[in-house]
């Protein structure tokens, strides 16, 4: 067989795809330098706080006002805030969003889901500022009609809001984990003479768990660092309460009230946000990497 | 009549229990299903409602003038001028960050990357990057963008902030599209002599273009609804100026200033107004917030549409 020289052309193509390698290789290690920053910055700029205020203070002061003459660094307050409004997030989102995954997967029609499914999405598509908006003006002055001492701000209103916009995380990734459940193990079911919510409850449930476990574990971070409702809806002052009635603030409303004002490069306030920005990137990424982790149990499951 | 069991032979109320039984199923699926149904009602009734709301308090807001005027202590003359510019400016800086290293670490991930560990921690990386708060953004903004690289708070610095928390959206969409695309077409363009980029630009990248498209009006939908990243760099509430213009009148005509300028946006109005009281300024927040959501529904919308076009259209 004759052997043709490489033609010009052809070492044109070869060179453009060694430099196209590279290229594309550095758009995959953008992502990488992005959480790189984030945790770098997160370090780095927290580092000072961490270091003056010894770790016993975080855990034994009660309040949490680091901006004050005497500071007291009680950073439970400010968890007791992400708790307690993530709580009433779930309590809204795991059981609505749960049924619903049930019913889209297995009892409503597919022309039904194919339009609602797109049709509930848009509710995690919805601006978190218009969220807050609607939770302070609208449903608190709801709420106050059956809770006559439900206060103006109140983490009640803003974690029930959270919750609807969690809602779509839950069904979408639970009917997804529902649906590959195989039809043989419903087959079996129904063979057996079970009803179809007893197949739903008894097979297909637990055949999925792991995937909406996923969901349920990616719907706690989402709502962990959910800013915007909270801070307009739920209050801006750190309290040490799990009243859901009343008004507290987040790590995140923290990090957002602080922002608001003047706040020059190294201050305490600057430091402050950082340190409380990095404990939530540590529970975040804690609920994440669980949620990654069960997803991916469930893929080599299926 | 319920089989009679073989030779086997039962009482009567032996098959008046079971059909009790299976009379009891039906009605609690039935029961089910309409749950199902109301609570499905329901859920989308707050979309609703929410619409509604700002429609009753804002609409009778929005006119020219709120459009044309810059913000103001006093309720009824403000208007959102430098807060569309500033959001409109943003989804520029946003965009044009986002969408190449998305798009390119996309099809690194799905064409070229090789199966090894190192792959798995992008994998993985991404995938939490993707659940990470959007408030630490602006956090990493601020440290970085802001104080490190001198940025100052001005567009440049918000738009990366918010082209790094929509990258994961657009890596994602750019991977699901080509990963349906059959290897037949790769083996083929292969066969033919192309080269692995030769094979994506002529025929990955175009068959592409619906998914990658869909991810990316999703992922520009996104952005211009976040507030918190922009409240962390810095995002002015009151600003009553617009940005320098990106044309000049005299060579090379065209300017960067712009980037550096001081902004606000949508959103960063909308929160502000919101914390103010007085029932005057929370009209022009719901005025605000109607043409947010209008704006955000309607990408979203599109998005749906043409995600469905695309999925129709092909035919392997």
């Amino acid at each position: 067989m004759a052997s043709f020289p490489p033609s010009p052309s052809r070492r044109v193509d070869k060179m453009v795809e060694e430099l196209m390698v590279w290229v594309l290789r550095a758009g995959g290690w953008a992502s990488v330098l992005v959480t790189f920053g984030i945790v770098v910055t997160l370090v780095k700029e927290s580092w000072p706080f961490f270091e003056a205020v010894p770790f016993g203070r975080l855990l034994t002061d009660t309040m949490w006002t680091p901006l004050f003459s005497e500071p007291q660094y009680g950073i439970g307050a400010l968890l007791a805030g992400t708790l307690v409004t993530t709580i009433v997030a779930l309590l809204v989102a795991i059981p609505l969003g749960t049924i619903l995954a049930i019913y889209l997967s297995e009892f409503a029609d597919a022309k039904f889901r194919d339009w609602v499914k797109p049709m509930l999405e848009l509710l995690s598509a919805v601006p978190t500022v218009v969220y807050g908006y609607f939770a302070l003006l609208t449903l608190t002055p709801l709420l106050q009609k059956i809770y006559p001492d439900l206060s103006q701000f109140s983490m009640l209103s803003a974690g029930m809001i959270m919750g609807i916009m969690i809602v779509p995380y839950v069904t979408s990734l639970g009917e997804d984990s529902m649906r590959s459940v195989p039809m043989l193990l419903r087959e079996g079911a129904y063979a057996l003479g079970d009803g179809k919510l007893g197949v739903a409850v008894r097979v297909v449930f637990p055949g999925a768990f792991s995937g909406l476990a996923a969901a349920y574990v990616l719907a706690i971070s989402r709502a962990v660092g959910e800013t915007m409702i909270v801070a307009i809806a739920a209050g801006l002052q750190p309290r040490m309460t799990i009243n859901p009635l009343e008004s507290a603030a987040t790590v995140t409303a923290f990090i957002v009230q602080v922002s608001l004002g003047d706040l020059p490069h190294g201050s305490i306030g600057y430091q402050s946000i950082f340190a409380a920005g990095a404990v939530l990137f540590l529970m975040t990424l804690g609920f994440n990497l669980a949620g990654h982790a069960l997803r991916r149990r469930f893929h080599r499951a299926t | 009549m319920p089989c009679d069991g073989g030779s086997i032979v039962r009482p009567k109320s032996f098959y008046h229990a079971q059909e009790k039984r299976a009379r009891h199923r039906r009605l609690i699926d039935r029961a089910f299903r309409w749950l199902g149904m109301i609570l499905t009602v329901t859920t989308l009734g707050v979309l609703g409602v929410l619409l509604l709301n700002l429609a009753m308090n804002g609409l009778g807001r929005i006119d020219w003038n709120f459009l044309t005027s810059f913000p103001s202590r006093r309720a009824g003359e403000a208007g959102i001028l430098s807060a569309w510019v500033g959001t409109l400016l943003l989804m520029v800086v946003t965009a044009s960050a986002a969408i190449p290293f998305g798009v390119a670490a996309g099809i690194y991930l799905e064409e070229y990357a090789p199966k090894n560990r190192m792959t798995d921690f992008v994998e993985i990386n991404i995938s939490n990057l993707a659940g990470v708060p959007s408030i630490l953004y602006g956090l990493m903004a601020l440290g970085l963008f802001v104080y490190q690289f001198r940025f100052g708070q001005s567009l440049l610095a918000g738009g990366l902030a918010l082209a790094c928390l929509v990258l994961p959206i657009v890596i994602v969409a750019t991977r699901e599209s080509l990963r349906t695309i059959p290897s037949s077409i790769r083996e083929a363009a292969f066969a033919l002599g192309a080269t692995r980029w030769q094979a994506v630009w002529h025929h990955l990248l175009p068959y592409s273009t619906g998914g990658i498209s869909t991810g990316v009006i999703l992922a520009m939908s996104r952005a211009i609804g976040e507030s918190a990243p922009l409240i962390t760099i810095g995002a002015l509430t009151f600003i009553a100026f617009l940005p320098p213009a990106p044309l000049i009148a005299h060579a090379p005509f065209v300017s960067g200033e712009w980037l550096f300028s001081p902004f606000t946006a949508l959103p960063i109005q909308m929160f502000n107004w919101v914390s103010r009281p007085g029932e005057e300024f929370q009209s022009n927040a719901a005025a605000a917030g109607l043409i947010l959501m209008v704006i955000t529904l309607s990408m979203n919308a599109a998005a749906i549409l043409l995600r469905k076009r695309a999925q129709r259209n092909i035919t392997w």
